[in-house]
């Protein structure tokens, strides 16, 4: 549903640059640098990187909003240069900032933009109704704007962008300034997303909520795509084999030894230690047959949860330091 | 739904929509939204409510003074131009809700949805202009109703119809300029406050027009209205194409955005003045060069590549501003027939050194010394460059083309008076003519550049950056091609001019 290929924003920049002398005045900001990725139906890509890396340029373009420099994308089978007006019917863009106008009421809000979507007045008063009640905000329909809280901004924004029922959706930072349970809300909203599969892109700093949400993460690095996979995989290429942790009923003592040549303990203590294998499937059997051999009460065999945090922190700092916004 | 099923489709639209139904889709919410604020709606209430009720107490008063001193002619040129005040005032609100409309959006940010919708630029950009434009018009015609209906009442007086119609079309126009300039200066901004700021660049030159607007509505030259009519039509036509090109996505959401930053200006000129045009090498004096030595290197590039490339980058304002020479001196020779001079008036062959060294006391001709005539000729060329930056060019083209009336006007009388306007020619224009106008040409045309550059930045630069480039362009040009033409121009025009001219005619 949505495919990239090397896609590039360059800004015209012109900021003069000591020593640059043998050209005009004119330079460019590379925002988005030859990024290429696709995006599945009923998938969600979560992308991630620090302030300035490109996401929202990407978007941007993804949303036919900006035109790219070089390269090319397609969404919903649409040319975003070519098709600009199918791919803008086909997307639902939730911008960084929600951008209501605080004049209007929420009902008079999602109808302009219901009718700029060229919906039917019934068809917008059906899916007002529905999606309002879905994410709390039928009691508050009548309210003006200027009266919502941040929250319930941003879940109308998410409104906005879902009214037309689009197949792919674009989420700026979809849960920032909520409440936990409307965090919660919307993440569950998008999870439905999939399930009705729907094509979502997902730019986010929530490490947490993407890993819950995302089948793949694409992290950009100063408009590059520096990694693109599962998190699993993420985890498994950057910070290595899975480690794993024995907890046992009585005190280690004796047991450690006869283990040695079946794996590297790293870490122990009394009753637990841990160690690193690159093949589970082998290792933990024979392990636990050791184990048992040796009559020792095991309690749990688990992996020692690794956060996606390390993996993007490990990432970025190879990457480069924060840019300024693109 | 299962895994494998289609992909959903978007909700289809319910029916085909028109480009005319998303602009008014567009300006209904745009007008909504300003309705709500009372601190628009308030003040059009007072003006269109209020004061013309005021101006009609005003009017009535006024008259009853002049009848009362015979001077009745006050009193009627005082009603129609309360009535262009009354139909004016409500109207200056367009601007105010035409910033707000269009940079306010982007301040609040609620402008990328927008632009997220399947609507093109042009929709977006009308629907907006509609609705800056439609309350404070209705405001207008409101308040050009009360005073008339009041005036009607009171002393049944009634404009005539040509009157009515140039007020409305005056006013009509006055809104569009000020909120298609308003869009303009809001494409060079990002918050509400700097466009304020930069609206004094409408402000000004319609304070200027109103009061032109006035001394021709009391000298009671109602025709001259068309004119101005004409000039707002031109001016608006500019400033919407302005308009178009700058408010779109990418300008919007993919551009700096030009701010008042005097030191980045002055960097910025720094160096598209040092740099070569067209991205071409720089000097070839190394680091190590001594400043003299890289200097000349310098000197040399800007001969050999830079005017060359900017001579023929900027070839077709020079053309036109060739075209507007050649027109010009057409208007001076048609004016002859209307404007001839008698016969005998002028004897070419009794002139005499004592006569050229007269002009000197011509107030405004330079003396005829070389360094007077170089410092007028320099005065103007670059009074051309200043004067085409706020009006777009146009001021330089007049300045230019005021002399050459008067050449081709002495050309065509010399004819009349039966002496060869060749010979003329020859004498009194050619000899400093040949370096004085290729640098008047060229000069002028660089300044049209200038005022050009607003409307049409060169692609990739903001307004602001253009017009730094444009004017970069023009001290450089000036400064080593038109100085230095002028000067030589200057030379001959003092000491060799009027010796030929003496030569050939005899004197």
């Amino acid at each position: 549903m949505i495919q990239t290929e090397n896609l590039t924003k360059r800004f015209p920049c012109s900021t003069p640059r000591a020593g640059r002398e043998g050209a005009e005045a004119l330079t460019w900001l590379t925002a988005v640098d030859g990024v290429t990725f696709d995006v599945a139906a009923g998938e969600i890509l979560a992308l991630l990187g620090p302030n300035g890396a490109g996401k929202t340029t990407t978007v941007r373009m993804l949303a036919s909003i900006l035109t790219p420099s070089a390269g090319r994308a397609q969404v919903a089978g649409f040319d975003t240069v070519r098709d600009a007006r199918q791919v803008r019917h086909a997307v639902g863009l939730l911008t960084e900032f929600p951008g209501l106008y605080l004049r209007m009421q929420a009902d008079e809000y999602l109808a302009f933009f219901g009718e700029l979507q060229g919906l039917s007045a019934e068809q917008i008063r059906r899916r007002t109704a529905t999606l309002t009640e879905r994410f709390g905000l039928a009691q508050a329909r009548r309210q003006r704007l200027a009266e919502y809280s941040k929250g319930m901004r941003q879940k109308l924004a998410l409104i906005r962008a879902m009214l037309h029922d689009p197949p792919v959706l674009l989420l700026d930072e979809p849960t920032s300034a909520m409440d936990p349970h409307s965090a919660r809300q919307v993440r569950d909203a998008i999870l439905d997303l999939r399930r009705e599969r729907r094509t979502v892109l997902l730019c986010t700093h929530n490490l947490t909520e993407a890993e819950l949400l995302a089948d793949r993460i694409a992290i950009l690095c100063r408009g590059r795509i520096v990694a693109l996979d599962t998190p699993a995989r993420l985890k498994a290429q950057l910070l290595g084999p899975s480690l794993l942790e024995v907890r046992l009923a009585d005190s280690l003592n004796g047991y450690l030894p006869g283990l040695t040549d079946l794996v590297q303990v790293e870490e122990w203590g009394d009753t637990w230690f841990r160690y690193r294998t690159s093949s589970p499937e082998t290792t933990n059997p024979a392990l636990l047959a050791r184990l048992a051999a040796m009559e020792a009460r095991v309690l749990t065999l688990s992996e020692v949860p690794r956060s996606l945090e390390d993996v993007y922190l490990r990432i970025v700092s190879d990457g480069g330091d924060d840019e300024q916004d693109r | 739904m299962s895994r494998t099923a289609e992909p959903p489709r978007p909700m289809a639209p319910g029916r085909q929509r028109s480009n005319f139904k998303v602009v008014g889709i567009i300006a209904r919410r745009e007008l909504r939204d300003t309705v709500r604020d009372w601190r628009i709606v308030s003040p059009i209430l007072i003006l269109t409510l209020l004061f013309p009720w005021l101006m009609n107490w005003t009017a009535q008063t006024a008259i009853e003074f002049v009848q009362r001193r015979e001077a009745t002619i006050i009193g009627e040129r005082l009603i129609p131009f309360l009535l262009m005040i009354v139909g004016f005032f409500p109207i200056s609100f367009s601007l105010v809700i035409a910033l707000e409309t269009f940079v306010g959006e982007k301040e609040r940010h609620s402008i990328e949805p927008l632009l997220a919708m399947p609507i093109t630029d042009l929709e977006l950009y009308l629907g907006k202009m509609i609705a800056a434009t439609a309350l404070p018009l209705l405001g207008s015609l409101l308040g050009i109703g009360v005073y008339l209906g009041g005036l009607y009442l009171s002393i049944g007086w009634a404009p005539s119809w040509s009157l009515f119609i140039q007020i409305l079309t005056l006013n009509i126009l006055s809104a569009l300029v000020m909120v298609s300039g308003a869009v303009v200066v809001s494409s060079q901004t990002t918050s509400v406050r700097a466009a304020n700021l930069l609206a004094s660049f409408i402000i000004v030159p319609m304070a200027i027009l109103i009061q032109v607007e006035s001394v021709v509505m009391f000298w009671g030259n109602y025709h001259a209205l068309w004119s101005i009519s004409v000039g707002l039509v031109v001016v608006m036509l500019i400033l919407v194409r302005m308009g178009v090109k700058t408010f779109n996505r990418e300008e919007i959401l993919g551009r700096e955005i030009d701010e008042l930053n005097l030191a980045r200006t002055g960097q910025l000129f720094r160096q598209f003045f040092v740099q070569p045009p067209g991205g071409r090498p720089g000097s070839r004096a190394g680091p190590q060069a001594s400043p003299p030595l890289r200097l000349l290197h310098w000197l040399g590039r800007v001969y050999r590549h830079d005017l060359p490339f900017l001579l023929r980058r900027n070839w077709m304002p020079m053309a036109i501003v060739l075209l507007f020479a050649i027109v010009a001196a057409g208007i001076g020779w048609a004016y002859v027939a209307r404007y001839p001079l008698p016969q005998g008036m002028l004897r070419l062959e009794e002139l005499s050194d004592q006569e050229f060294e007269a002009l000197s006391n011509v107030s405004f001709l330079p003396a005829l010394r070389t360094e007077s005539i170089f410092a007028h000729n320099v005065e103007v060329l670059l009074l051309a460059g200043l004067a085409a930056v706020v009006s777009l060019g146009v001021f330089a083209i007049l300045l230019l083309m005021v002399p050459i009336v008067l050449v081709g006007f002495f050309a065509g009388q010399v004819a009349w008076l039966g002496y060869s306007p060749w010979t003329f020619l020859a004498t009194f224009i050619l000899p400093h003519g040949l370096f004085e106008i290729p640098a008047a040409v060229v000069a002028t045309a660089f300044a049209l550049r200038i005022g050009a550059s607003v409307t049409a930045p060169r692609e990739g630069l903001t307004v602001g950056e253009g017009l730094v480039a444009a004017i970069a362009d023009f001290v450089k040009v000036f400064l080593f091609l038109v100085a230095p033409l002028l000067l030589v121009a200057a030379f001959i025009e003092a000491n060799l001019t009027p010796q030929i001219v003496l030569w050939a005619y005899g004197g």
